[in-house]
């Protein structure tokens, strides 16, 4: 008995050692891209990411799918739209109406179909509140990202038609941000809510927490482990539609490492592959390590919004040129390490949007002073100036040494720069309030809050129409006039993807002519990564995408 | 007794009222915007409108306090705006990994803070008591986030021996007493300690010295009792200071550190705070503040009720 008892423990001993040896083989034999994020949490996985862009290019675009989607396969050409879900578009006669003809064949991670029934659910998620999967808390993050979208109907099983509440060229755009979750997978999960739990919205609410543990999209990757605030595991979905975003990595981890001295000793200890926003001063030793340093322009501006409040010494042109002119970026660039751009206006020379502006933004320090010399202005009777900014936020690169450069550089320039930092919170609250409302402005005529210019509302419009005022939106500086209404008119009813960029061009173009802003730098998005992650492209884009990569072993 | 406890239990009711109205004060008088976290910057003013009445955020904080309490009352802290999970859940969480921190840290702080109080106190003056002391000055001086940042530079970056963040390999989830996950608690555990070690070495070292120096010793010499009798003796006098320091740094440990849970990634409560804070994510800030200072008011309950037991003259009092 005893006997036999030894036979079965020894028997049992090798199958369990030969079953451990064969894991470990297959666990080598899996290729597995591990990501440090700055985030301090997995951004919502539910189809709507939040932490910003950060969230769309790690739980949006990897997961999901949307009817649009940026190009991001090019290092060295602007990111473009290309069709997602969608296949093609096209404005209707009356300009409010778009048809979206839909991509056949495509499945959601749950085996359901796509098609335009899932687009109108995914529309009324976050636009209809009478719908029952209606979900409040993805309205913020999506509906401010397509402001003018009101409704979706379907024509048939393949076409969809949206409703804008105005004519807007902008909408192929802003549908970027719409991620399709599979309804199907939210209705199980809805059916799955204890029985006594018998109010709609509470079931929805939870239906929607359910979804987002074990989320269902059509992207590239599909979720297979989430421990919240710790990981998030994806694994490749075989299935994808598209042969070239099919991965070839089997598994890819997500963990959060909002401190960036953490990041980079993950990194460094190989505990990650790849970490976002390396600590600049940790950057020469992660080189000398072995590790890849990736940077590309992104449409990412860091500059000075300018004041055009009765009073305001930017209300002189000649003094918005000459500040425009008296920054030397090639040494600010020294003093970050070579993490920026040099800009020339919102977007570089080359985009569809850039427009050959009259005025050419470079460092000229005597064309700066001749100009504020003609403005009255000298050595001994300076200009003086004020700038609200804050010590740290996202986005916000380095701030505080950053604009202690400007401030020094445009002394040169007969400009005595004052600088007001505050909190990063209450800085965003008073970019909302506008330089007239004294008790936040506290004397500032100019704000430095950095911010996205993928899309032409957000990058332009906002900026410089009358009808962004605050608290409509963030014309923070009051800028604005009848030819910018109407360049803005222009671009927004221009319904073929070609003239509507020429008409952004030509808006761009006067913008950094009238130059309501100070241009310092474009941030270029630094991520440092093992030599071991191949098929990297970093496109001038705030996205990256994870499909094309691989690991080597 | 029962008297005694039931009017400490009662004392507490008052507390717990204030320490809510603390900090559900404290999240809305910082500057910011409540929506921050789900509302990107660029929203229009509509939107943001739409949004506060839809969280509530536009009624009186009174109502908004009053509600808050009912729900906590019932168990409910509500949902983190960020990531829409219930803040109950997220804090259990985190309060579990931070207690395996700090039990960690704990045992080795109190272990070497006890050691080197005693061996300086018995020993002072002495290039041993020098030793210790300087290494009890360094626990409580030193910065613990810059000496986790050199910990994990050293034994990290620079010897690849253990990993520097995340509380179990690719990130963990659920914690286990393997070697896997063990790797990942040295660091923090250690740097977590420094601080405790420092304050228990100094006062042990104070209170052994002193405790050495009165007539009860010198006689038990005289009468020719051994050190090692001695020993006891100082052991003896010095154990109810000694436990009512550690207590109190025990309450301070397991409230989390911001800092070492932010330098190591460890998902604890310092960990979700921080989180919290930079989000500005209201509910789940208060939620964690509550939880904490509750944790604070149970452990001073219970430590009164030990205390009681072991002197009736604060039973008296």
């Amino acid at each position: 008995m005893i006997k036999t008892y030894r036979s079965l423990l020894l028997a049992g001993t090798v199958a369990l050692a030969a079953g451990m040896l064969l894991n470990s083989t297959a666990a080598q034999a899996e290729k597995v891209l591990r990501i440090g994020m700055t985030a301090g949490d997995i951004p919502r996985t539910l189809g709507q990411p939040d932490q910003g862009f950060e969230g769309n290019r790690f739980t949006g675009i990897p997961i999901y799918d949307a009817l649009v989607h940026w190009d991001l396969s090019k290092a060295d050409a602007p990111s473009v739209l290309i069709p997602g879900l969608a296949t093609e578009w096209a404005a209707a006669e009356d300009k409010t109406k778009w048809v979206f003809k839909l991509r056949p064949g495509v499945k959601f991670h749950d085996g359901s179909p796509f098609n335009a029934d899932a687009v109108v659910w995914n529309v009324q998620k976050v636009l209809d509140k009478e719908a029952p999967h209606f979900d409040q808390s993805q309205v913020g993050v999506t509906a401010s990202r397509m402001p003018t979208l009101r409704s979706a109907k379907k024509i048939d099983d393949l076409t969809v038609e949206l409703t804008t509440s105005e004519p807007d060229s902008f909408l192929p755009i802003n549908l970027t941000n719409l991620f399709m979750a599979s309804p199907a997978h939210w209705e199980a999960k809805l059916k799955a809510v204890p029985a006594d739990v018998t109010d709609a919205k509470q079931r929805a609410a939870q239906a929607w927490t359910a979804f987002a543990a074990d989320p269902s999209g059509s992207g590239p990757f599909k979720v297979v482990g989430f421990a919240p605030r710790e990981r998030l595991e994806l694994a490749k979905n075989a299935g994808y539609w598209d042969p070239k975003r099919t991965p070839k990595l089997d598994k890819v981890v997500l963990l959060p490492l909002p401190e960036a001295n953490a990041r980079t000793a993950a990194l460094l200890s190989g505990q990650v592959d790849w970490i976002e926003a390396p600590a600049p001063d940790a950057v020469p030793q992660i080189k000398e390590r072995g590790f890849k340093i990736y940077a590309n322009a992104q449409p990412h501006v860091w500059p000075w919004q300018l004041s055009f409040v009765e009073g305001s010494p930017w209300l002189d042109k000649r003094v918005r040129h000459a500040a425009n002119l008296c920054i030397n970026r090639t040494e600010m660039k020294e003093l970050l390490n070579g993490f920026m751009e040099e800009p020339k206006g919102t977007v570089p020379p080359g985009h569809p949007w850039w427009g050959n502006p009259k005025f050419e933004i470079k460092y000229d320090p005597a064309a700066a002073k001749k100009l504020m010399t003609e403005a009255g202005f000298s050595d001994s009777k300076p200009l003086k100036v004020k700038v609200q900014t804050s010590a740290s936020g996202s986005g916000q690169m380095q701030p505080i040494p950053m604009n202690e450069y400007v401030q020094q550089s445009l002394k040169e320039c007969y400009f005595d720069v004052e600088l007001d930092v505050i909190e990063w919170n209450t800085l965003f609250t008073n970019w909302r309030v506008g330089a007239k409302d004294a008790t936040t402005a506290r004397g500032a005529n100019a704000i430095n809050v950095s911010f996205a210019a993928m899309d032409p509302f957000f990058a332009m419009v906002r900026f410089t129409s009358t009808k962004t005022f605050p608290p409509v939106s963030n014309n923070w500086g009051y800028f604005g006039n009848d030819e910018f209404d109407k360049l803005i008119a222009a671009a927004r009813t221009s319904f073929d993807g070609t003239e509507r960029d020429a008409a952004l061009a030509k808006l761009h173009a006067r913008i950094v002519e009238e130059a309501p802003f100070v241009w310092i730098a474009h941030d270029v998005g630094p991520r440092a990564m093992s030599p071991k992650v191949t098929g990297v492209v970093q496109p001038k884009s705030w996205f990256i995408d994870i499909a094309p990569m691989d690991i080597q072993p | 007794m029962l008297v005694y406890l039931t009017k400490r239990i009662v004392y507490t009711i008052p507390i717990v009222v204030g320490v809510s109205l603390v900090c559900f004060l404290l999240v809305h008088l910082a500057p910011g915007d409540p929506l921050v976290s789900v509302l990107p910057p660029d929203a229009s003013e509509d939107l943001k409108q739409q949004l506060l009445i839809i969280y509530g955020f536009d009624r009186p904080y009174w109502e908004q306090f009053l509600r808050w309490v009912w729900r906590a009352l019932h168990g409910d802290l509500g949902n983190s705006i960020a990531s829409g999970r219930p803040v109950t859940t997220e804090v259990l969480r985190a309060v579990v990994n931070t207690l395996i921190l700090a039990t960690v840290a704990t045992v080795i702080g109190f272990f070497f803070g006890l050691l080197f109080g005693f061996v300086g106190g018995y020993y002072r003056e002495s290039w041993i008591d020098k030793t210790a002391s300087a290494l009890s000055v360094f626990g409580v001086s030193v910065p613990h986030y810059w000496l986790g940042m050199v910990l994990v530079i050293i034994f990290s970056s620079q010897l690849n021996w253990l990993p520097p963040t995340g509380a179990g390999p690719g990130g963990s989830g659920e914690w286990t007493p393997d070697w896997a996950h063990i790797r990942h608690l040295i660091l923090p555990a250690i740097t977590m300690s420094v601080i405790p070690m420092g304050i228990i070495a100094r006062t042990i070292r104070a209170l052994v010295a002193d405790i050495l120096s009165q007539d009860f010793v010198q006689a038990m010499r005289a009468k020719g009792l051994g050190e090692r009798g001695v020993f006891l003796h100082v052991v003896k006098n010095a154990a109810p200071t000694a436990l009512a320091v550690m207590g109190l740094q025990l309450g301070y440990l397991l409230g989390g550190s911001i800092l070492i849970e932010t330098v190591f990634s460890w998902p604890g409560t310092g960990f979700l705070l921080n989180a919290a804070i930079f989000q500005r994510d209201l509910p789940l800030l208060q939620g964690t503040i509550l939880v904490l200072a509750l944790f604070f008011v149970l452990l001073n309950l219970i430590v009164d009720l030990v205390q009681s037991l072991l002197d009736p003259r604060i039973q008296r009092s």
